[in-house]
């Protein structure tokens, strides 16, 4: 169906990384969990049961006025939605006289968009009369917004934390103590993200009949990827309407970063039926895609099995999995979600992939113009943003996700400025 | 009749389980690995499980995960894993079956693994993350070669669902005994026994017990209930004791060979 918003807009161009857009006439997978070639369900029998059951109980809380009011009111009223729209007007300017809408989701509680997705799951564990919920975490934003939740609903959490993780995020590894949550280092494989989830993965095999595992990306077996999409998809929402208000119509160009790729599905989601609307999803190339230390899993990966789903991954020539770097330590995870995989193939989204450089250079340049820290992640959205300002239309409207704040990352970035003389 | 079927065929008639080993290829090194098959086959074991290394075995323990890790060391792949079992299959008749996670067959290409893996002379594989639903493919490809896919029910699996995957698995059907992963324990759980008992009601084709089971004690004891018995963690411990860090990477000791074979002949004789 062709949309009126857009039918003004047919002078405009994208940015070529974005040019290709084809409208999918549906969207969400199909029974079994798959997006085309992607997603489903490969894990071992023992949890068929379980992810039969979060997705039956999923589905029927999702039409449950209750559930959805009580969620609604949490989002409200504790981690404090809707966020703003904010316009980005000096570093517009400073772009070339674009205009930037940036959803602040670096304003929620807890500092990221991590927390829409943890209240949902755990408040649908608590209905399902779970006891005791586990996640993973890497750069400890996900761990946090999980104990925070659990807290809230008080409810047994253990969150499991690569060893290289919990030593360089080690704030973040007191906030979850401080909500009550135990932290569990994990020492198996390479001691980060991939390595956490595995081990929550077995944890969950042995605890499944009264505990529940909270994924905090839209990876892993059906239904996590659709589930925390749903989650996240307030984010659009909010922001589709909030731009209506401000512009009167629809982005020119959506940018988000990508690690396991929630951020950016929660704000892609509500849009993808809106041709003319384009989408970019940034992923990290951390010291280069032509190196062996990023996490361009879509720029660069080829599709393969890893956590429960079929999906880009960052693999050898025999499918061991490789392991991941960014400066961001939020993107720092060799898979993606499936949903972003089957985007990619459909040409719906442009997937690109920005370095440490430039995503320190897209930190500075939102501080300096805005007064804004971005969560490294999200600063990666920002450096893309520098990018593709100098081949959009003046006046482009670009909505971009800043999916969470900086507040975390500023040791790291202040080690690195230090370690280059101030710079 | 494949070796996994004619092997089961003989032992029931005989009314005895099957003890199958298993061990990660390439742990700590190929020479071993062969060496160890052609042992464990001398020793009273009626079928062998090879398992091809991966590095995310979300299924495992730290026992398994660690020779994973050590075969990784050394870089072992599927090339390897078919070179040993054909080098093997000169000497001895014994059937194997290849435990492996799915991303490495996906990545190799799922026909092409078939082919070689028949080649080579492996009987079956146990692939853990692969349910029923996402198999369709494989064991397209596995059928066609030969090769017996063998699927997997925990003490969790409803009954209907036992019954769809005791239908399409093939040589024979993995009982997982415990809810979690693989590991020595001390305890077999006591429901155990009730468990076999009702899917072995369920389906004519075998059925082999494993996860968990390390002493000749549990062995003895199981050797009734089930067709099968696995024996996973008890046998890797073994071969990390016998393993070596060296300046030239891992090492195994010249006794390693014997201590195995010594306890799989002991298992074997708790099966009797
Ligand atoms: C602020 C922030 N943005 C983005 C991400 C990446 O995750 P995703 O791609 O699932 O949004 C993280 C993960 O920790 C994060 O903390």
């Amino acid at each position: 169906m062709p949309n009126p918003d857009t039918e003004t807009k047919t002078a405009f161009r994208l940015p070529p990384v974005a040019e290709k857009c084809v409208v999918r006439t549906k969207s969400g997978p199909d029974r079994k969990g798959h997006f085309g070639y992607f997603g489903g369900k490969f894990v071992p029998e023992i949890l068929m049961p379980a992810i039969t059951e979060l997705e039956a109980e999923y589905r029927k809380a999702r039409k449950d006025r209750s559930f959805k009011e009580e969620l609604r009111e949490i989002l409200r009223s504790y981690v404090g939605r809707p966020t703003s729209l904010y316009e980005a007007r000096r570093l517009g300017e400073r772009l070339g006289g674009i205009r930037v809408f940036l959803k602040r989701e670096d304003l929620t509680h807890t500092g990221a968009h991590k927390i829409n997705n943890t209240i949902g799951q755990v408040l649908l564990a608590k209905r399902m009369g779970k006891t005791r919920i586990i996640a993973e975490t890497g750069a400890g934003q996900h761990g946090v917004a999980t104990a925070t939740a659990a807290a809230l609903m008080d409810l047994e959490c253990e969150i499991y934390m690569g060893r290289k993780d919990t030593v360089r995020q080690s704030m973040n590894v007191f906030r979850m103590e401080l909500a009550g949550a135990k932290v569990i280092p994990v020492d198996s494989g390479t001691r980060t993200l991939k390595d956490a989830i595995n081990e929550a993965i077995r944890d969950w095999v042995t605890n499944v009949h009264n505990t529940h595992y909270v994924i905090g990306s839209v990876v892993g077996p059906h239904p996590y990827p659709v589930m925390v999409r749903d989650f996240q998809s307030v984010i659009g929402k909010e922001a589709r309407s909030q731009l209506k208000k401000i512009t009167g119509g629809l982005p020119d160009l959506i940018i988000a970063c990508v690690g396991g790729g929630s951020n950016a599905m929660g704000i892609f989601y509500p849009f993808v039926r809106d041709q003319g609307v384009g989408m970019v999803g940034v992923e990290a190339a951390g010291e280069g895609v032509d190196t062996d230390h990023h996490s361009a899993t879509l720029s660069v990966g080829r599709p393969g099995v890893l956590h429960g789903t079929m999906s880009y991954l960052l693999q050898d020539r025999w499918g061991q999995i490789k392991g991941a770097h960014s400066v961001a330590p939020g993107l720092d995870y060799p898979g993606v979600g499936p949903e972003h995989s089957a985007l990619k193939e459909s040409g719906r989204v442009k997937y690109v992939a920005v370095d440490d450089e430039q995503a320190l250079a897209g930190f500075k340049l939102l501080c300096e113009t805005e007064g804004i820290i971005p969560a490294l992640e999200s600063a990666h959205a920002v450096a893309y943003l520098a990018e593709a300002a100098e081949i959009l239309p003046k006046d482009s409207a670009v909505l971009v996700n800043l999916s969470g704040r900086g507040d975390k990352d500023v040791e790291t970035v202040a080690e690195i400025f230090r370690e280059r003389g101030g710079k | 009749m494949n070796r996994i079927d004619r092997t089961f065929s003989k032992l029931r008639k005989k009314q005895e389980s099957a003890l199958i080993p298993f061990i990660t290829t390439g742990d700590p090194d190929l020479v071993t690995t062969e060496a160890l098959i052609l042992e464990m086959d001398r020793q009273g074991a009626d079928i062998i499980e090879l398992g091809l290394p991966f590095s995310d075995p979300l299924a495992d323990g730290p026992t398994i995960q660690a020779a994973s890790q050590r075969a990784l060391r050394n870089h072992v792949n599927a090339l390897d894993l078919f070179h040993v079992i054909s080098s093997a299959r000169h000497k001895t008749d014994i059937p194997i079956v290849l435990m492996g996670y799915y991303n490495p067959v996906l990545q190799y290409g799922l026909d092409r693994f078939a082919e070689d893996a028949a080649a080579a002379g492996i009987d079956g594989t146990i692939i853990p993350d692969l349910p029923l639903e996402e198999a369709g493919s494989w064991m397209k490809a596995a059928r066609r070669c030969g090769v017996a896919n063998i699927f997997l029910v925990a003490p969790n699996t409803p009954e209907g669902r036992i019954r769809k995957i005791a239908r399409a698995t093939a040589g024979f059907l993995y009982y997982v005994s415990v809810t979690g992963i693989t590991g020595a324990r001390q305890e077999i759980p006591p429901e155990l026994s009730e468990g076999l008992q009702s899917v072995r009601k369920m389906t004519k084709k075998p059925v082999a017990v494993g996860f968990g089971i390390s002493r000749k004690e549990q062995v003895s004891m199981l050797s009734g209930a089930a067709d099968g018995i696995i024996v996973g963690s008890a046998i890797v411990k073994i071969i990390e004791a016998g393993t070596e860090e060296t300046e030239n990477g891992l090492k195994a000791s010249p006794e390693l060979v014997d201590r195995v074979g010594r306890f799989v002949r002991e298992l074997k004789d708790a099966t009797l």
